[in-house]
């Protein structure tokens, strides 16, 4: 195809820019507070980092997207650099990859409450911290306060932009609130009263600790029996609630709806959604690398439980020794330093896609055992490749869309951006029954060529 | 078998997916000037907003061609000689056929106006359009865009997009007057104001002015009114693109003239999708086609009587849809701008204008639907087919109408409004709404 030259770009207004100024400000000041020697004035620099920050996203959201009629607002996505994977997103990606590596492992507590390259950043929140936790701040309460921040923040800001879609709009507004409520609150006010820091929200194989051994065991020892309903909590969720939850609605009641992860994606990611590839190349390796994840975490966690029941005769140390390369290859570097760092270059689901273990499961649930399904709509597909675009698991949906299939594949999250993308009402995500789940459009005639294998 | 086909746009590339479904052994070759690959002529303006890459609107990765053996020739076809069954290529090379399918499309109709040949005066077809749109509008602040209908609309938009001013051209006193029932064009008119877009009905264009180094400064209106610009695009209609046909004995008039086969006079050449004229086209039908949906369909029924299974091009009931900035639109059956006899609507508006219905129905009982329009709400196009394929009578259609509903989920349901409206409006037979759309419901 003829490389086209890149049409100009509008000028950013200058309220936008003032609005873009007052954040780099916020990341400024951010910087100040990292440096400064003097614990008063660090403080000082910390909270007005993180309120010029919200304010001048928020300002910056409302002029950008709310200013604008209601309807799909994705002009110049792929032109600026930002999200066009230009100079901007590499800067973007290198910081965010820096900061990970350095929050997993330059930001251990020594002992004596110092916290390694991120200390200054973490003493700040201690007053916070033992409002709502009732002990002082660590390296991974300042990550949970950022993390949440992110999604509070830029959630306000999909809100905007995606307001003439009530789906849209409600399924924002549930990931804020279970970020907020069960990822955020919950586990530090359940600390401040002397309980168990658990995530309701997260269950196994993606927080694989909470079904071993040794878990279950600290769990039901410190938090008697509250401590026994979370071990209890836990295994309902990953065995019961997950299979019944997806076979109404797909994998989407967790991951576009419930989970941190995917909140983070659906905010915060969201200005990268499109970056996902969408080769066949790319769903190969997907293939390769997730099923691979979940093989390895169900060895694993079978192996410590061997391990226990046999009082750690049977198979000697394997689980242990498996157990920690995972938590550093899969638990760190992947859904930590790749899945976020790379937002800007390789989409917000990185992880989520190649990775997770829990997204695999509900896929597999998903693709076998459900009753969801993207409809397409007769055949009123033009192959404008909107819907391929948009999606940010990297799912080809035109390849269904224009033969008039349905779409269903493990993959998919149920984000419904497809279906707000398309210019001509094609698609749209149905919960049916599963009698004709796979029945094409009678309308529009199939090519039935390997497309897919 | 060798079939080699002309364009590789929807209508050949359908063809030729079909003959390779038909008959996995054929040899098919398919030939265009315009790009390497097929892309979607839809999708042109999303590539322009930024909204996708070129490489975005290819509908098939290009791995696909060479694993269906598909060979792709990005060649200009210079002659066709139909005697000795031979195409011949800018090149120099010539390509043998057994069968021949044109599917050379359109190239933007242009009526004579002075100064259409300036530099920035475009229409809006192929890449080659869409290179020079994106050349031609940089850093400049106002374009004239000539036309009120769908490419009008996509034009002023994709100028909006950029921060340049554009001004709409429109023939008739309201938007796609040709398609659009008065109610309806007033919802687009709305999203023109909504986006600040200065139209002007019944306002022609009648010369456009050229300053001294040839490129365009203004067009001259058949009001009289001269609107200083720096980029005049001509939405005014396609028209077949003919130019390899006029170089053989295959028969033309406007298009290329084909019979309901899609054979053209010559034996083993076939024409189909916007190049191709209809000898006979059915009732009520035109008889060039330049629609996406109809070009599918072509190329799809073409490639059956290539195959020796003769099969005459039936279009269906029709279907269409568009989208004006954010109002999206859809249309079922038969769906005409203006009063006909015999034939009535039920028109439904939401009161916030963000929404509309239109049901076409026989005047006699039982009031059959014939069409629907559909305006910032989707329909589900089986149930519409059904209904209208069934005769179904207005009042059922109305009891049943959630059935159709295809917005997503926790989207406003206006059934119960709509229904209450057709019941002030048509109080003979009252309707009872029976079925809404519920979280589980689906019609395939």
């Amino acid at each position: 195809m003829t490389p086209t030259l890149s049409p100009p770009l509008p000028a950013t207004s200058p309220a936008e820019k003032l609005t873009l100024a007052v954040v780099a400000g916020g990341l400024l000041a951010l910087l100040l507070a990292w440096a400064d020697a003097d614990p008063a004035r660090r403080t000082t620099w910390f909270w007005l980092a993180l309120g010029l920050v919200s304010a001048g996203t928020l300002a910056w959201s409302w002029l950008k997207f709310g200013q604008h009629p209601a309807g799909v607002q994705q002009d110049n996505l792929w032109l600026r650099a930002s999200t066009g994977r230009g100079a901007i997103a590499w800067i973007t990606g290198l910081v965010l990859t820096g900061f990970y590596v350095v929050l997993y492992w330059y930001s251990g507590d020594d002992g004596k409450g110092n916290f390694g390259l991120l200390n200054n950043l973490v003493h700040p929140l201690d007053s916070f911290s033992q409002a709502l936790r009732g002990r002082p701040a660590d390296q991974w309460f300042l990550y949970g306060t950022f993390y949440t921040l992110a999604i509070l923040l830029m959630g306000g800001r999909a809100l905007w932009k995606y307001r003439h879609s009530r789906y849209q709009v409600i399924r924002t507004a549930s990931v804020m609130f279970f970020q907020l409520g069960f990822a955020f609150l919950i586990p530090g006010l359940l600390q401040f009263f002397q309980q168990p820091e658990f995530y309701f929200t997260y269950f196994w194989p993606l927080h694989y600790q909470y079904l071993w051994p040794s878990d279950v065991h600290s769990l039901v020892q410190n938090g008697q029996a509250l401590g026994v309903f979370m071990v209890f909590w836990g295994a309902v969720m990953s065995f019961v609630a997950t299979p019944v939850l997806t076979y109404f609605y797909g994998k989407r009641w967790y991951c576009s709806w419930v989970c941190g992860c995917g909140g983070l994606a659906e905010t915060a990611g969201d200005p990268y959604r499109h970056l996902s590839d969408k080769s066949r190349t790319a769903w190969r390796w997907e293939v390769r690398i997730i099923y691979t994840v979940l093989g390895l975490i169900i060895a694993i966690t079978a192996l410590l439980w061997v391990h226990f029941a046999t009082g750690g005769t049977l198979l000697g140390e394997a689980g242990n020794v498996g157990a920690k390369w995972y938590g550093f290859a899969i638990g760190a570097v992947f859904s930590g330093v790749i899945g976020v760092g790379f937002y800007p270059l390789m989409g917000s689901r990185v992880w989520c896609r190649f990775g997770c273990p829990m997204a695999a499961y509900l896929g597999l649930l998903q693709k076998h055992f459900s009753r969801f399904r993207i409809s397409t709509n007769g055949a009123q597909c033009i192959s404008c490749g909107n819907c391929s675009n948009v999606c940010e698991m990297g799912i080809d949906v035109q390849q269904y869309a224009q033969r008039g299939e349905p779409i269903i594949r493990a993959s998919c999250v149920g984000c419904g951006m497809c279906s707000t993308a398309c210019p001509r009402g094609v698609l749209n995500l149905e919960n049916g029954p599963r009698e004709g789940r796979y029945q094409a459009s009678q309308l529009i005639h199939a090519d039935s060529l390997r497309i897919l294998s | 078998m060798h079939l080699v086909i002309l364009g590789n746009g929807i209508t050949g590339v359908t063809c030729a997916l079909t003959v390779r479904r038909l008959q996995p052994e054929a040899r098919i070759t398919l030939v265009s000037s315009e790009s390497a690959h097929h892309y979607s002529r839809t999708a042109l303006m999303y590539v322009y907003m930024g909204h996708l890459r070129a490489q975005d609107i290819k509908p098939y990765e290009d791995w696909f061609w060479n694993e269906n053996r598909l060979a792709l020739v990005h060649a200009t076809a210079t002659a066709l000689n139909t005697a000795e069954n031979l195409l011949s290529l800018a090149d120099g090379t010539t390509l043998a056929y057994d069968q021949l399918l044109l599917a050379t499309g359109s190239e933007s109709k242009l009526f004579d106006w002075p100064g259409q040949e300036l530099a920035g005066v475009q229409g809006l077809y192929n890449l080659p359009d869409l290179e020079a749109m994106t050349r031609d509008t940089h850093g400049i602040s106002r374009g004239v865009v000539v036309g009120g209908g769908l490419i009008g609309v996509e034009l002023a938009e994709m100028l909006h997009t950029r921060g340049i001013e554009p001004v709409v051209l429109v023939r008739d006193a309201r938007y796609w007057g040709a398609v659009l029932p008065p109610e309806e064009a007033n919802l687009v008119d709305r999203q023109f104001q909504e986006n600040h877009i200065s139209v002007r009905y019944q306002t022609e264009l009648r010369e456009i002015l050229g300053d001294a180094q040839g490129r365009v400064r203004a067009v001259v209106t058949t009001a009289g009114e001269e609107i200083a610009c720096q980029w005049v695009g001509l939405a005014t209609g396609v028209t077949p693109n003919l130019a390899l046909a006029s170089t053989s004995n295959v028969e033309t008039d406007r298009g290329i003239l084909v019979d309901e086969f899609l054979r053209t006079n010559v034996p083993n050449v076939f024409a189909a999708g916007d190049c191709a004229q209809h000898r006979q086209p059915g009732a009520g039908e035109v008889p060039i086609e330049q629609l996406w949906y109809t070009g599918r369909m072509q190329g799809e029924t073409v490639a059956h009587t290539i195959c020796g299974q003769a099969t005459p091009y039936r279009r269906g009931i029709w279907f269409n849809s568009a989208k004006f900035f954010n109002l999206e639109y859809q249309t079922y059956g038969y769906a005409p701008a203006g009063p006909v006899p015999g034939l009535s609507s039920f028109y439904w508006e939401h009161p916030g204008s963000r929404a509309a219905v239109r049901v076409y129905f026989r005047s006699e009982a039982p009031h059959a639907v014939v069409g629907f329009n559909a305006l910032g709400l989707r329909l589900r196009h089986a149930v519409c087919e059904q209904w209208i394929a069934r005769r179904t009578p207005v009042a059922t259609v109305m009891s049943q109408f959630g059935s159709a509903n295809f917005d997503p989920e926790f989207f406003p349901q206006h059934e119960k409004a709509i229904v209450a409206d057709y019941n002030r409006q048509f109080p003979g037979q009252p309707v009872a709404l029976k079925q809404r759309k519920g979280l589980f419901s689906i019609k395939n």
